[in-house]
């Protein structure tokens, strides 16, 4: 039985540059107890399609141009808003992406979560605050009755994230939105998070729309997937069918983005089989903040080196201290005590002049392609300014040099003159990259550089970064907390698990043989496509020649 | 790097390249988007006119700014005084011309003094942060405390009174709140990535600064100063009317509107015209603002 049944629903949106159709003639339908997946990329449509079911599009801009969507014999978009609001509290309950934006950081959880109770079912407030305990108990939040009154900085992220599910299913919803619920989250609290969203879904026989850019990630929850592209849905099927035999050559490209699989040996005989000399030492490094009584070790005791021409992958989950070991290299923040050499020179020690000529040697890549690029800066600006302030380019040779740059990065010469808002985020992150190497550097920390992109745009941009690490001969420190990139790039791995380094190897050996137990939970929390064969792999990577993992 | 389209580009580039090379292509790039918002050139196109009119008064002026006729006293507009004269028949035409010299002199000098300190001052203090911030903040705050009138007067004691004094002293004192929200603004910026990009870049605090952060606290720094002008303007007429300012027979704006205020239920055109004068000053400022922060952002361009 059918508990939402939408047919033909168009969402345009008008923007001074045009209508945008964002939604366009999409009809799918939930069954209860079931779970349909929505999958595509960003932009492709698939949250404002469930956004403007519960009227939560902002219009203008939005439009809603045509359709039905029929929710137990109700038309939700021909619903008047009062009746509307009803319903999304009471039967329709979302969850969204990031718990740490949709909690109300003023109010305790407990607070938060019996408003709807006390709003819609008028109960009093001691049974809703029964109620409510019942609920964070059952989303695995231990020791709930004396957690009701903490606010949400007190919690985890995982653990915010039962508290938005928790919230979602107070009111006894029967059906569930879930937007990207893991994406800001570990692999391992995702995996957790996953399971409890399944559990629940079959507990309460919820029927459920969840929403992913990932379809490692809801294969093994939803029973049905609809895959969309620029506001149309391509392909719909069981789940089995749609990993087993995709028809659309869409959701091919999806399901072979995934990065799995080794990183790719090299099938000429290595030339390199003599180790390099190491190009960074690091000895017993600290890193630590905060006051002499709250000390925060982000980095701790950590020994370790990177050769030359090699991918070092640091693995860890957010608050593992690894990004501050990178920014530690970089001396962006001034380790506490230890030794870090570069090439034989003692970073710790230098004074800013000299570190000044040592910062072109070594670059970074950031995570978050928004954040990193000057707003007001054209790309010509931002890709020249580097090479002009260090005098790698007169004002008369520098336009070639940035369009050279642009080439070797996949941007087109046309869009010189554009500003980072003009870009998608993949492309954001080309000019990030750009920039970086413009210096033409030795050494790059790359900062989870993919994380923030979509599963198309990150194998693209994973690509990217293997050629040039190529073509420049680039050393590389590689930190992620994704597993199969990391697998997918690196030479070798280091897992970091709160400040401390657990465990170090050839990418393969961890992989087959992990010693430490956090890295098997790690491994083992990968949502992947197991009874996948291993795929092909990818043909420009298949011919390095100077890279062997050993 | 060889294909032809690229050599194209690159002929066709040279030219705003150069620019780019100056640090002002951001510039260049307002002005485009500026000459496309029409209420932003609107008021452009008043301001220069009043400051040429406040320039060239000397020379167009129909009356002496001092030249009494105590026999007509206070008249209405007419052909022969065309905004009418005050209680001593001087012409309100002449001493509003020759008032906008100061208002629109101590307008934009003072806002001037106070956006080029408060600016530096509040992006170093935000960029450097930790002790050197909270020193320079803690500064900021004594200056606040110090009662404004004890402080001019002070000045004025000390140095006498000048016209050119009354600009900085009322300069000096606008430029507390500028650097308070501008060091705001670089404290959320200075957070973001793409400054530690330009860290690890390797480039100077000082570049770091101009180039990469004062160009993205602009908007607020902008908005604030065009609320900034009028307010100085009537904090000169404050000063002016306590004695410590331009001295009768001279005046200004402020002086004229004051007068105006205690004659207004006899002569209201001597309220009126001051006024109105200084309203289409500030609409123009304000549209020229409004204008001006579009053109700044390149996500706010409408093209």
């Amino acid at each position: 039985m059918s508990l939402l049944q939408v047919n033909n629903l168009s969402v345009w949106f008008y923007t001074r540059n045009g209508v945008v159709k964002a939604v366009n003639d999409l009809s799918f339908s939930v069954n209860v107890g079931q779970t349909l997946a929505i999958v595509g990329e960003s932009g492709s449509g698939k949250s404002v399609c469930c956004y403007s079911l519960l009227g939560l599009i902002p219009c203008p801009p939005g439009r809603i141009e045509s359709g039905t969507a029929d929710f137990d014999g109700q038309d939700l978009l021909s619903l008047p808003i009062k009746q509307l609001r009803q319903i999304r509290g009471q039967h329709i309950a979302t969850i969204f992406q990031d718990p740490m934006t949709c909690l109300n950081p003023y109010l305790s959880i407990g607070e938060q979560l019996i408003e709807p109770l006390i709003y819609h079912k008028n109960c009093s407030r001691h049974e809703a605050r029964d109620r409510a305990i019942a609920l964070l108990e059952e989303v695995g939040i231990q020791q709930a009755r004396g957690r009701f009154n903490n606010y949400p900085h007190q919690f985890s992220g995982g653990m915010r994230q039962r508290v938005m599910i928790a919230m979602a299913l107070i009111a006894e919803p029967r059906l569930l939105i879930a937007d990207e619920p893991t994406t800001a989250l570990d692999v391992t609290i995702q995996a957790q998070i996953l399971e409890l969203i399944a559990e629940i879904q079959r507990k309460r026989n919820l029927a459920m729309i969840f929403i992913s850019h990932d379809l490692a990630v809801v294969k093994d929850i939803a029973d049905h997937i609809a895959v969309m592209k620029d506001g149309e849905i391509v392909e719909t099927g069981p789940t089995k069918s749609i990993f087993d035999a995709p028809q659309h050559h869409y959701t091919r490209e999806l399901l072979a983005a995934i990065p799995s699989g080794s990183k790719p040996e090299s099938s000429t005989v290595s030339n390199t089989v003599t180790s390099n000399p190491p190009l960074i030492e690091i000895e017993h490094l600290n890193t630590w903040f905060g006051g002499k009584n709250a000390i925060v070790k982000a980095v701790d005791d950590i020994s370790l080196s990177v050769e030359r021409g090699k991918i070092l992958g640091v693995v860890g989950e957010s608050g593992s201290g690894k990004s501050t070991l990178g920014r530690s290299i970089l001396q962006l923040v001034r380790p506490s005590s230890g030794e870090i050499r570069y090439d034989n020179i003692e970073l710790t020690t230098l004074k800013p002049r000299a570190l000044k000529t040592l910062r072109r040697r070594m670059q970074m890549i950031f995570q978050d392609p928004y954040a990193s690029l000057n707003p007001r800066m054209s790309v010509f600006d931002t890709l020249a300014e580097p090479l002009l302030y260090h005098g790698l380019a007169t004002r008369k040779t520098v336009t070639p040099q940035v369009l050279e740059l642009m080439d070797d990065v996949g941007l087109a010469h046309s869009a010189i003159k554009k500003y980072p808002h003009e870009f998608s985020g993949g492309q954001r992150q080309r000019i990030a990259i750009g920039r970086a190497i413009a210096v033409k550097p030795e050494f790059i920390v790359a900062d989870e550089p993919v994380s923030a992109l979509d599963v198309t745009i990150q194998k693209q941009i994973l690509e990217l970064i293997e050629n040039l690490v190529e073509k420049h001969q680039l050393t590389m420190l590689f930190i992620s907390h994704d597993l199969s990139v990391v697998r997918y790039l690196c030479d070798r791995i280091v897992v970091m698990h709160k400040g401390r380094l657990v465990e170090q190897g050839d990418t393969e050996t961890i992989w087959a043989n992990p010693q430490d137990a956090y890295t098997q939970q790690l491994l083992s929390a990968i949502p992947s496509l197991q009874d996948q064969q291993p795929r092909s792999r990818h043909h420009e990577t298949g011919d390095s020649g100077n890279r062997s993992s050993e | 790097m060889s294909s032809p389209g690229s050599t194209d580009i690159a002929t066709n580039l040279n030219a705003e390249v150069h620019d780019a090379e100056q640090g002002t292509s951001l510039w260049q790039d307002a002005w485009h988007r500026l000459r496309k918002n029409k209420m932003a050139l609107a008021g452009l196109f008043v301001l220069i006119l009043l400051s040429l009119l406040a320039l060239l008064t000397p020379w167009i002026a129909p009356y002496g700014y001092e030249d009494q006729d105590l026999l007509l006293g206070p008249t209405p507009p007419s052909a022969a005084h065309w905004l009418g004269t005050d209680t001593l028949g001087r012409d309100l035409l002449t001493r509003i011309l020759y008032g906008g010299r100061v208002s629109l002199a101590v307008g934009f000098i003072a806002t001037a003094v106070a956006l080029v300190i408060g600016v530096l001052y509040g992006t170093i203090a935000g960029y450097l942060g930790g002790r050197v911030d909270a020193t320079m903040m803690r500064l900021v705050d004594i200056l606040y405390a110090l009662p404004f009138m004890i402080f001019i007067i002070l000045l004025m004691v000390i140095f006498g009174r000048n016209i050119l004094l009354l600009f900085f002293a009322i300069g000096a004192v606008e430029w507390l709140t500028m650097a308070r929200i501008v060091r705001g603004q670089v404290q959320s910026l200075r957070q973001q990535e793409f400054v530690e990009a330009a860290v690890s870049l390797g480039l100077s605090p000082w570049r770091i600064m101009r180039r990469h952060l004062i160009p993205n606290a602009l908007g607020p720094v902008i908005v604030y100063t065009t609320l900034t002008i009028p307010n100085v303007m009537l904090l000169e007429a404050f000063l002016s009317f306590l004695g410590l300012g331009i001295q009768p027979p001279q005046s200004s704006w402020g002086v004229l509107i004051s007068y105006g205020v205690e004659t207004m239920e006899e002569y209201p055109w001597l309220l009126i015209f001051p006024g109105l004068v200084l309203s289409i000053t500030l609409f123009a400022l304000n549209f020229l603002g409004d204008g001006l922060r579009d053109a700044l952002d390149p996500r706010a361009s409408k093209d």
